[in-house]
């Protein structure tokens, strides 16, 4: 079984051969909707659509995760994921990096407290990973929980993490 | 670093941010709007160029015509309506919101109904003219297809779901779709000619109101299920 698969259970986008996931102590399929609150996905995929721009796609993330960012919120956290600036630019101009940073940005503007996190130190350079491994520890530290797969090994601060090897 | 204050949002403003994203990027690419409507007129004109220009025929066969060329126009644009969610992974992010999906896809719906249904309701008239139709008659073709359209679409959104990612998707989301568009037709197309012989439209009208609630409702379900199916 691949990562990205498992992180699809862990989800609830794809289905559980065996066995059960549980958060809060109630299987995940009998609570989908306070748990869909309590979550955040970023695939392989960044969701974003090329055709608007990072400010639009940015909001309407949010809007799906139910909360309305004001701009100077949105502003900010381009700025600290290193795309400030770009917010009027379409997502289609922006470099490969550039994409996955507005995407993980979405971690910052949600309120959840589960992060399920597809290879997200894939296309980050040496700052971009510093950067995201500090946003996960900051998570962690207040209480948050993250699930994640890497291929490389990325230390996360002082914050105890259960490391999964997995073979093929 | 963190936990920013945000607004919380109610679920008919993240519908509305469906419908606005929808609207806005059909805005940016004019040409996904106009197609269907170019469509539209071009196949309701070649009906009088192809049988001739008797005009008792082209009255008689104009509610028809214009219904089945709307039908045809509808189907145009419906393969999209997931598609490039479904590609860059918006659709994945909608089906992890908390607000349920069902509401997501309505709004799609809708927001299909307003950039192609709607623009065939204003068009139509100006077609119906062409076959000789009266005020009268333009008046209840325009009611019938402003009550039959949203259906086309809601209904429209089950098979653009379950065709999603399947290769020849166009053939085959028609070949799914048209058979469940028929009452659609028969009750839209017959609203006109029912109106014509002096039996009034009502019968049909109300007919086609009870279609459009009937997939209001399971629609959104429907599509929803699969959804989930061509996304695992």
């Amino acid at each position: 079984m691949g990562k990205t698969s498992l992180l699809r259970m862990v989800c609830g986008l794809a289905p559980i051969e065996s066995g059960n996931i549980y958060w809060n102590g109630i299987p995940i399929h009998s609570q989908r909707e306070s748990y869909r609150q309590d979550l955040c996905y970023l695939g392989h995929l960044n969701a974003l659509q090329e055709s608007m721009t990072v400010n639009e796609n940015l909001s309407f993330s949010a809007a799906l995760g139910g909360v309305a960012p004001s701009p100077v919120q949105t502003q900010e956290v381009l700025a600290r994921f290193g795309v400030g600036g770009r917010g009027q630019q379409l997502a289609r101009h922006l470099s490969q990096g550039q994409k996955r940073r507005v995407a993980l940005a979405r971690l910052a503007l949600s309120q959840a407290r589960l992060w399920v996190l597809d290879e997200p130190f894939v296309a980050m350079d040496e700052a971009g990973v510093t950067m995201l491994a500090d946003l996960i520890a900051g998570h962690l530290s207040q209480g948050g929980v993250a699930v994640l797969t890497s291929h490389q090994q990325v230390d996360i601060g002082s914050v105890p993490a259960q490391l999964l090897e997995l073979r093929a | 670093m963190r936990a920013l204050p945000l607004k919380p949002q109610g679920l008919a403003s993240v519908m509305l941010a469906v419908l606005r994203r929808e609207v806005s990027l059909a805005m940016r690419q004019k040409g996904e709007v106009l197609t269907p409507l170019v469509f539209f007129v071009v196949i309701a004109s070649l009906f009088p160029l192809g049988v001739g220009p008797e005009s008792a025929l082209l009255l008689r066969m104009a509610p028809g015509v214009l219904w089945v060329s709307a039908l045809l126009a509808a189907m145009l644009s419906l393969q999209r309506l997931f598609a490039t969610d479904y590609a860059d992974g918006s659709l994945e992010q909608m089906a992890l919101s908390p607000t349920p999906l069902g509401l997501l896809v309505a709004a799609k719906a809708l927001s299909h109904f307003l950039l192609s249904g709607l623009p065939l309701v204003l068009m139509a008239p100006v077609l119906g003219l062409q076959f000789g139709l009266d005020s009268r008659a333009l008046g209840i073709l325009m009611l019938s297809l402003l009550l039959g359209t949203p259906t086309l679409s809601l209904v429209g959104s089950i098979g653009a779901a379950l065709t999603l990612g399947v290769r020849g998707a166009g053939v085959l989301l028609s070949l799914l779709i048209l058979p469940l568009y028929i009452p659609v037709l028969i009750f839209g197309a017959g609203a006109v000619e029912a109106d014509a012989a002096g039996l009034g439209a009502g019968g049909h009208l109300s007919l086609l109101a009870a279609l459009l609630v009937l997939s209001l409702f399971f629609a959104p379900l429907a599509t929803t299920a699969a959804l989930r199916i061509s996304l695992e």
